[in-house]
């Protein structure tokens, strides 16, 4: 079957079980009823965005309310869908028991969509004649088991109803085989009702049915109708929906309505829960019904009490060490690991075993997204506890040199002159869960000890990883370097600033030998696979080519249909504003001003969470993400650990926060930035591409009032760090094995470097400068960059060149404050953030975009470098 | 049932399709007399640019411009009637004209391919009636603050393009092709009315299908990616799918890749002569331009080839000279489970 939004959805042998969003619907969720109902069509949008991003791969979109107009919300709410591409990428399953409402909503979707649904319950003639036109319409159609007698209530009228309209819709009127999708009616179970027993176990064997007789034929459902009669117990009806759809997909069940949020891992379902879930699921026994009630209510539990069970302990040793690390629980993993040990013949056998097999557990969930980044990290933590407790054992037993069997051995680095590593110490661990072996050869590794290590290792892969823009022309130079060698072994490319457009123009086809870029954790793991298997390559190599020549193309392309105009042009097309003693503020304090050991509870209100939830890849707004469906639980418990964390450091005081900043008179001349009377210049780049009619070449000088303009003018910068100190605790953590906490700490330090620029930005506009004294802004008005003037740092969009941070560095002295720069201008804590205050109420950010050789040549000059010096740094922003 | 003559040729060889017919009739120089000839002398609106119009206002021109093409080896014209739509001639005020325009268009058409294959009886020629996506999008708003506004509904578009298509197939045409699909609801609604019409008549002619990709994002104006696309346009058995316009031929190369390889119909295409220059003209020549349709043919990717904006018949020529040499891309088994 294929469907489609602004994207395709194969769904074929090799496709797990379809997640159908189930949000969008006012018949089950009565927060999107109530959005429809007030018109608060943004917010329902959201929820569909949430869905999706959440990972539903069809969504649901029901109308069918007697107080709605059904048709008219439904025609309003799937255009509004159609504009927004990351909700319409997925396809729609236009949902509604009417038939003009489903008709109006076929007319409103370019994508294939699914009817739900059309049944015989009104005649074979008004059957016929829907089929008809879905097909004409070109979705694909959920049929219920429903007839002119009724909904099908037992295995023999499933199965009857089914048949009879799969012939019609095949024989009668050729409707495709694959676009038909049957319904069997999921009823409640333990309903304590006789006839409701088989229930369950009659949608399992019609589904089976279906799948052997009619061929072609998808099978879904609404799984949440099963557990009805347990409305409240959360426990329970989540147990029962994972044990249902556990059997339903075994029985061929295709999709499915699922809240995600609303689904226990069936492994983790607890045993006696279970067995009485599917006793009455499968209809095992007389009594199951009462024996599942009378279970239930002692297990009305919230997820606290469930914490806090320890009936787990009871099992069996290699069940306990799975559950440890599935739950990320370090409390008992010593002990386990001991009593596992003196089971075993040989202690390697521990990891090998029942370690081993944890951790594919893991794998599993994480792979099939019902676990998330942060919780694999903690997996990871007790993992090596385990390890760590038992290496002296096996190393005594002179068996080390009986490694368990690794999947390959992968070579990860920060490239030279970058020192930052959260991404790549993610992926080496959720590497290493995979049963890879990771050789880290750490951050700012220059390229021959990569090169010769991984020769030295006979490594399968090696991953390169890096953040600042110098970085992707370091890792050119890798490739070309190991082309240079005649090397094959594949290299993987990662970092927050690469892209699989950068990987597929720059460094692919500099290297005969597979590059490839991995976008996040989660993909590096199928990638390293693919590489670490030779007889693999060669196909793996075949597809990347496709790929990234169709890229490459489109690249080129688009940067060739852009027009850029002469330097000369874009200064005469430069942004002209007004500046005067209304928008010019004479500083309260000029000179350079230094703060060290700021108090970091100070800061902490500044810090903006969004991103730290980014850098372990759960995506969505904070707080709201606490919320989410899908990844609020493990986004709460990060956040609590977070918190946790935090109060250690203030506590102890075990980072140290320092900053410096200067303010200094300044004149713009021509598109540099004359300080203190012509002592330093700043160089600023202007946009060259070709505006619309009144769009301005902007660069950041022409927020500085000219020299000719005989006004006075000002400018600011400053450098920040928040990273001093974490090395002792990286070490100790390092000790410990705990990746999880010494990523914790390098993402905490970022926020807290880019909360410190914030403070102290808001202290420069209301008191140190005080342009803006009676400014009153919340923090999350402060993200939205609601306040006036701008904080720009170079290496970013508007100023990409690198090399200012040198003048910056000088004018500060920054070195004395304890931020270096690296050969690469990294700065060294890596938690550091500088750059510029520029204070003119029209000031903005912006995206130089690229420039031409003609700017590049005169920029040079003006820095008295030379071309190639420049264009190393600028490599990115070039146009040519 | 007889297999469609059509249906039989495809099978054995690649079919050529016709250039541009714009850049033709721009060769003409015509002026707004010209357009009006006496019929629509005192028509309150402008004319000069309603090429459509011309099948009626200068049919001997239109039917020049057909023989060029077939003279220099195209298997498959176009009809001319790209805007021929009430939503379209609405800009003019024709509306009223759309059933004349199409038909009178397919049968001058018809009776130039009549005349070509009487000459060369082992090459039959073809009349395919083309029908373009109209000025208006049902996918879209034009409203940048209204995002669930819309200027169509699948409704309108769907009776307009009845009347199109039921004006080309009375007129004669032997397929047609529903062509530079921006919006993808536009062409379903296209499709819907096809399918209506054959019921009605109780015959069928082959449908061909080509979408537009507008850049480098690979994706329509809509949105939707190039296998999207294909599935979306799936659910009736055409003859053909594939892209033109927007992109010269080595832009397109990957689209066609995608839909060569998950397509169980016949592949077309019909690229610009390259990307336009500054002044919006196509330099591409036919040499440079069949050189590159090599590769596809390399690739086994096409079974029907043509031009769009900017070619002409000696590109035509060159391409069909190439052509000639391989054999089309072989129909694979039906896919789907």
């Amino acid at each position: 079957m294929k469907l489609s939004g602004l994207e395709p959805l194969n769904i074929n042998k090799a496709s797990n079980f379809i997640n159908i969003g189930e949000r969008t619907n006012v018949t089950g969720s009565r927060k999107f009823l109530r959005l429809i109902k007030e018109n608060q069509l943004d917010e329902a949008l959201a929820v569909a965005r949430d869905q999706v991003e959440g990972g539903a791969q069809i969504i649901d979109v029901n109308m069918d309310e007697g107080m709605l107009d059904g048709k008219k919300a439904m025609v309003e709410f799937l255009n509004l869908i159609a504009s927004e591409p990351d909700i319409s990428r997925v396809p729609i399953m236009v949902d509604s028991s009417k038939w003009e409402i489903i008709e109006a909503g076929l007319k409103c979707v370019q994508g294939k969509a699914v009817v739900n649904s059309i049944s015989l319950k009104g005649g074979v003639e008004e059957f016929i004649k829907q089929a008809k036109l879905i097909k004409r319409y070109g979705a694909a159609v959920v049929v219920m088991a429903f007839d002119e007698d009724g909904q099908a209530d037992n295995y023999k009228r499933r199965i009857e109803i089914c048949e009879r309209s799969y012939k019609l819709l095949v024989e009668e009127i050729k409707f495709p085989k694959e676009d038909i999708i049957f319904d069997p009616n999921i009823f409640p179970v333990a309903t304590g009702i006789e006839e409701h027993r088989r229930n369950a176990i009659d949608f399992f064997e019609a589904t089976k049915w279906i799948k052997r007789n009619l061929p072609g034929a998808k099978v879904s459902g609404g799984v949440s109708n099963v557990s009805f009669s347990f409305r409240g117990n959360q426990s329970v009806r989540e147990a029962m929906h994972s044990a249902f759809l556990y059997h339903g997909i075994k029985n061929g069940m295709d999709m499915g309505i699922v809240n995600p949020a609303m689904l226990e891992v069936y492994e983790e379902i607890p045993k006696n829960l279970l067995e009485r879930v599917e006793d009455v699921l499968l209809d095992r026994r007389d009594d199951s019904t009462e024996r599942l009630l009378e279970f239930a209510e002692d297990f009305v539990g919230t997820q606290k009490t469930r914490e806090k069970d320890l009936s787990w302990r009871e099992q069996v040793v290699a069940k306990r060490i799975e559950y440890s690390l599935v739950k990320g629980i370090t409390d008992f993993i010593e002990e386990d690991a001991e009593e596992a040990r003196v089971l075993a013949t040989k202690t390697i056998e521990v990891i090998e075993g029942p370690l081993m097999d944890g951790m594919n557990v893991v794998g599993d969930l994480f792979g099939s997204g019902k676990m998330f980044l942060p919780q694999v990290v903690k997996s990871a933590r007790v993992m090596k506890k385990a390890v760590a407790y038992l290496t002296p054992f096996i190393e005594e037993e002179k068996e080390a040199h009986g490694e368990s069997k690794k999947k390959g051995k992968i070579l990860m680095a920060t490239v030279k002159g970058d020192v930052h590593d959260i991404g790549k110490n993610i992926v080496g661990v959720v590497l290493a869960c995979n049963n890879f072996e990771i050789i880290d050869l750490g951050v700012m590794v220059p390229m021959n000890k990569i090169l010769d290590t991984a020769i030295e290792e006979n490594v399968d892969a090696i991953g390169l990883s890096g953040l600042i823009t110098p970085s992707l022309d370091e890792m050119i130079y890798v490739a070309q370097e190991m082309e240079r060698r005649k090397l094959n072994t594949p290299l993987m490319i990662g970092g927050a600033t690469t892209s699989r457009a950068h990987t597929a123009v720059k460094i692919f086809p500099e290297y005969s030998g597979i590059a490839v870029h991995v976008n996040d954790a989660s993909r590096s793991v199928p990638i390293a696979q693919t590489l670490s298997s030779k007889s693999s390559h060669s196909g793996f190599k075949e597809n990347l080519k496709i790929e990234y020549t169709k890229l490459r193309d489109g690249y080129l392309n688009n940067s060739s249909s852009k027009k850029y105009l002469k330097i000369e042009e874009a200064r005469k097309n430069k942004l002209r504003l007004d500046f005067n003693s209304q928008n010019i503020k004479k500083p309260n304090f000029i000179g350079v001003k230094k703060m060290e050991n700021i108090p970091l509870s100070e800061i902490v209100p500044f810090i903006d969470w969004t991103p730290f939830f980014m850098t372990w890849e759960l995506h969505g707004k904070f707080p709201r993400i606490l919320e989410d469906e899908v990844v609020g639980e493990a986004a709460k418990s990060l956040y609590q650990d977070a918190q946790d964390m935090l109060e250690e450091l203030l506590v102890g005081n075990a980072l140290t926060a320092n900053a410096a900043l200067g303010i200094f008179p300044a004149n713009s001349i021509g598109d540099d930035i004359s300080v203190n009377n012509g002592e330093f210049q700043f160089r600023t780049l202007r946009q060259q591409t070709q505006k619309a009619a009144i769009a301005k070449n902007i660069a950041l000088g022409d927020f500085i009032a000219p020299l000719e303009s005989g006004i006075q003018d000002y400018i600011g910068c400053f450098a920040v760090t928040a990273g001093l100190g974490i090395e002792s605790l990286l070490e100790q953590y390092q000790k410990d094995h705990d990746d999880y906490k010494s990523i914790m700490i390098k993402a905490l330090a970022d926020r807290l470097a880019e909360g410190l620029a914030e403070m102290l930005h808001q202290k420069v506009r209301t008191e140190i400068w005080g342009y803006c004294p009676d400014e009153n802004l919340k923090n999350d008005e402060l993200i939205r960059e609601k306040y006036l003037g701008i904080r720009p740092a170079p290496g970013y969009p508007a100023c990409p060149d690198h090399l200012e941070k040198k003048t910056i560095f000088k004018l500060l002295s920054a070195e004395t404050i304890g931020i270096s720069l690296t050969d690469n201008l990294a700065m060294h804590p890596a938690s550091s953030v500088s750059g510029y205050y520029l204070a003119h109420p029209e000031s903005k950010y912006f995206g130089l975009g690229k420039i031409g050789k003609d700017q590049l040549e005169d920029y040079a000059k003006r820095k008295s470098i030379s071309q190639e010096e420049a264009e190393r740094w600028l490599r990115p922003s070039l146009n040519y | 049932m007889e297999e469609n003559l059509l249906i039989r040729e495809a099978k054995k060889r690649i079919l050529i399709l016709d250039g541009a017919m714009g850049t033709m009739i721009q060769a003409y120089k015509l002026g707004e007399k010209d357009y009006r000839s006496k019929r629509f002398e005192n028509f309150e609106s402008d004319l000069k640019g309603n090429n459509d119009l011309l099948s009626l206002t200068q049919p001997e021109i239109i039917k020049e411009i057909h023989s060029k093409y077939f003279a220099f080896g195209a298997d498959l014209i176009e009809t001319n009637t790209f805007n021929s739509n009430k939503i379209s001639m609405a800009d003019y005020g024709m509306e009223d004209l759309v059933y004349e325009i199409n038909y009178e268009s397919a049968r001058i058409a018809k009776e130039v391919a009549n005349e070509f294959t009487k000459k060369e009886p082992n090459k039959p020629r073809f009349v395919l009636g083309s029908i373009g996506p109209t000025t208006k999008t049902a996918s879209l708003s034009p409203d940048v603050n209204n995002p669930g506004f819309r200027a169509v509904n699948f409704d309108q578009l769907a009776e307009s393009y009845y009347e199109q298509a039921k004006a080309l197939f009375h007129g004669g045409v032997d397929a047609f092709l529903v062509e530079t699909i921006f919006d993808t609801l536009n062409a379903k609604a296209a499709l819907f009315a096809i399918s209506g019409l054959f019921e009605e008549l109780g015959k069928e002619i082959p449908i061909m299908v080509s979408g537009t990709i507008t850049d480098a994002s690979g994706r329509t104006l809509s949105g939707q990616t190039a296998e999207a696309f294909l599935i979306s346009m799936s659910h009736l058995p055409l003859f053909s799918i594939g892209f033109n316009c927007a992109l010269g031929a080595d832009q397109l190369r990957p689209y066609l890749q995608v839909i060569s390889r998950e397509s169980k119909f016949n592949i077309s295409a019909h690229p610009n002569a390259g990307l336009p220059n500054a002044f919006g003209e196509y330099e591409q020549t036919p040499e440079e331009m069949a050189e590159l349709i090599k590769e596809y043919l390399d690739l086994e990717l096409i079974n029907i080839i043509g031009g769009c904006c900017g070619t002409t018949p000696e590109h035509i020529q060159a391409i069909a000279n190439v052509a000639k040499d391989y054999k089309p891309r072989q129909l694979m088994a039906t896919k789907g489970n």
